[in-house]
């Protein structure tokens, strides 16, 4: 008996210290939310301060999630949680203007730049912006309402299709955004050159916290590329908490391009949710080679009979990066078509997720779903879970998915070596003919050259990182391969 | 010199000996066929010269051009002019055939100090050899092997031996498999490619082979070690009387 009271009281303490914990953890963000309110109030319309103070319930009502939460079973948050991150105030742009060059995306139709939250306009390139392609940093956007100054729509769209209820990281986003881009694609128009979004983390020896918060309406048989692209400059923490909404009405063709490359010490938690109309065509291309811990959420809704998407990624982790793809694709409509393609390459002691989920409601008849996911582990330490999930409402539908996990086939990189190439080379090689499974989905050439660029690097790296370590281990290890279709 | 002597040869996979003392003596210029039963050990031979890790050589020795060919790793083999076709060739996606020949001319160029070619010096090329190995042109840009036909993957082998331009060019039972059309472009290839400073090992189970590649020696290998040598004639005679006579044979004779 005493000694089950005695458990209880320790346990009781125990609970206790975590909760006063995980308070003064959220104290950062309670801070930033009244800071924010001070300073938007009376200039917001009702209906944003509306939207920030549910996102705020939401997030304060359930904090963040635990890996008992079934969405976020491999992925844990504790060392998010640990750091009190803090807003920034204004751009404070740290850096010079010649760090950015590097980052720019050649042969963009126009780059919009965002440091540490807010939108720089000296450091943006909006000079020869094609017709047909309207855009407003957020804020303004919001603030000036259907005043003329910003393209209209917002208030249809903005908050409309982000899961506050279901994703706690959308809902303190909701409640935290200070800025972000709004994009309007006018009827009927084909945007040749893609948009870069370029957003910065600058600390500076602070470890700042931004929640960019980015809306596209593309509107009837209007096509255009997007790219958003996610950086720091420094080596600091950062906590980028993003989210996107994305609309493709009636015939609309969009593409997508997420980059991450923030340092790895930083913490990106990115969510694209996309509304699919009737016929429209959209491509989400994820393209994740940074950040310290990262979580991918893709969310598209066909909402219109006969949508088609493509959600085709590539992540590349090493050291001890932990990189979390959480794929919901939801078929609503009938006659909807659904690729996920998703190739993941692991080294160091680098841990992947792939939880592709799909849904297909009542109405969705018709509908082909396939997902596909496969890995490489070049490492023993290396580590990916991979979990399909499939809810069919539907009877009359086609839903497959595949996942593989492997190391490169030895018999390639002897194949490879008997013709001349050094092992070195001959397993690069393979591990960027694996990569580049992905690029050869991508259409969209000045996007697709930028990601071809940034993989490259990227398996250079892990190229490098490699012929340090001891090289010789990989000969032992053996092939193993799983294959799953259902 | 001989551009490959092979002396006394015992290689072992999984720790069961396969090559139990083999001698061979290649010239430049030659054509060799290496026939035997399954299981005799030609494979073996064949991975053995290209240099594949997983099979051990625990005795003997291989001099290639007067070097030490087990020594030399593949690539380095390669590089020095061995080639094996692939029995089965291996699929390679998201790897252009192109981009891929061209990678290893230039892997072995690099080798010998050579300058790298570029797509214009190599693209003629690549097409004339193309069209002598009647393949479709569309194969430039597919990758490397991947839904390729057997016929198609052994073409593709001797494709590449006719852009890579060995000293030594192991041919692993590149027959088996093949309709009698896919065989004679594949002989036409071998036979275009003879030269006197060449030498081609041919490694099959059958003499079919050799009614369009003309052999100048046939070796008999049985239970790991040559049981006869001879011309041509031999070839057929083995077809007649099936390998069960130079089984016999090997028995009676002193190793």
């Amino acid at each position: 008996m005493k000694r089950t009271r005695k458990t209880k009281v320790r346990n009781g303490k125990l609970r206790q210290e975590t909760k006063s914990g995980t308070q003064d953890r959220l104290a950062g963000y309670s801070e930033a939310y009244s800071q924010l309110r001070t300073q938007r109030h009376g200039r917001e319309p009702l209906w944003m301060q509306q939207l920030r103070e549910d996102g705020w319930a939401r997030f304060t009502a359930r904090g963040f999630p635990t890996t008992h939460d079934e969405d976020w079973r491999f992925t844990n948050l504790a060392p998010l949680a640990r750091i009190p991150f803090r807003r920034a105030e204004k751009v404070e742009a740290g850096f010079l203007a010649k760090e950015l060059e590097a980052h720019r995306l050649m042969g963009a139709a126009c780059q919009l730049v965002f440091v540490n939250g807010h939108f720089a306009p000296e450091l943006s390139d909006v000079a020869s912006l094609p017709r047909g392609l309207e855009w407003c940093a957020l804020k303004r956007a919001v603030d000036c309402g259907l005043e003329a100054c910003a393209p209209g729509g917002i208030e249809q769209h903005l908050g409309r299709y982000a899961d506050v209820r279901r994703d706690v990281f959308a809902a303190l986003n909701t409640a935290l955004w200070e800025d972000g881009a709004y994009l309007r694609i006018r009827r009927g128009v084909a945007i040749e050159h893609p948009v870069h979004l370029l957003y910065i983390t600058a600390g500076s020896g602070d470890e700042i916290m931004t929640h960019p918060r980015t809306l596209v309406v593309a509107e009837e048989q209007s096509q255009v590329a997007i790219v958003e692209d996610y950086v720091s400059i420094g080596v600091e923490a950062g906590f980028s908490n993003a989210v996107t909404e994305l609309v493709a009405a009636d015939g609309a063709v969009v593409s997508h391009f997420l980059v991450e490359r923030e340092n790895l010490a930083s913490f990106n938690v990115s969510t694209l949710r996309i509304e699919q109309g009737r016929a429209s065509n959209v491509a989400s291309h994820s393209i994740l080679t940074g950040g310290g811990l990262v979580r991918n959420n893709v969310h598209p809704v066909l909402a219109g009979e006969g949508a088609e998407c493509l959600i085709n990624g590539l992540f590349v982790g090493d050291g001890h990066q932990h990189i979390d793809n959480y794929m919901l694709v939801e078929h609503a409509r009938p006659q909807g078509a659904s690729r996920q393609f998703y190739n993941g390459i692991l080294a160091g002691h680098a841990r992947g997720v792939f939880h592709g989920r799909i849904v297909v409601h009542k109405d969705a008849q018709k509908t082909d779903a396939k997902q596909t996911n496969r890995n490489l582990l070049l490492s023993d330490a290396a580590r990916i879970d991979t979990k399909p999930q499939l809810e069919i409402h539907a009877d009359d539908v086609k839903c497959t998915h595949g996942a593989t996990i492997g190391q490169i086939e030895e018999e390639q990189v002897f194949y490879l070596r008997s013709r001349g190439f050094p092992e070195v080379e001959a397993r690069n090689l393979l591990l960027y003919a694996f990569a580049a499974e992905c690029l050869d989905r991508m259409k969209e050439p000045a996007a697709r050259a930028f990601a071809e660029r940034l993989i490259e690097q990227r398996l250079d790296e892990l190229a490098l990182a490699k012929d340090s370590a001891a090289g010789d281990a990989m000969l032992e290890e053996e092939t193993q391969n799983r294959e799953e279709v259902g | 010199m001989a551009l490959l002597e092979i002396q006394d040869l015992h290689a072992s996979v999984d720790g069961h000996e396969i090559l139990k003392g083999l001698n061979l003596t290649v010239d430049a210029g030659e054509v060799h066929s290496i026939m035997g039963p399954n299981g005799s050990g030609k494979s073996t031979l064949a991975q053995v010269l290209a240099r594949r890790e997983a099979y051990q050589v625990t005795g003997g020795r291989v001099l290639y051009d007067g070097k030490d060919l087990l020594e030399m790793s593949p690539e380095v083999a390669a590089c020095e002019g061995v080639f094996m076709a692939f029995q089965y060739p291996v699929e390679i996606p998201g790897i252009g055939n192109a981009y891929f020949l061209r990678s290893a001319m230039n892997a072995i160029r690099k080798y010998h100090g050579q300058e790298e070619l570029d797509a214009m010096d190599f693209l003629p090329l690549y097409k004339e050899r193309l069209k002598l190995l009647e393949m479709d042109e569309s194969l430039m840009n597919r990758s490397v092997n991947e839904g390729f036909s057997g016929g198609e993957k052994k073409r593709n082998e001797i494709l590449q031996l006719a852009m890579l331009e060995p000293k030594l060019a192991i041919l692993d039972e590149t027959d088996s498999g093949l309709d009698i059309d896919a065989l004679r472009i594949v002989a036409q290839g071998v036979n275009s490619m003879r030269s006197k400073d060449r030498a081609f090992l041919v490694i099959t189970h059958y003499q079919r082979l050799l009614d369009y590649i003309a052999t100048d020696f046939v070796h008999v290998l049985v239970d790991g070690k040559i049981a006869r040598s001879g011309g041509p004639e031999l070839a057929l005679e083995l077809e007649e009387k099936g390998y069960g006579w130079a089984e016999a044979d090997a028995q009676v004779q002193p190793a």
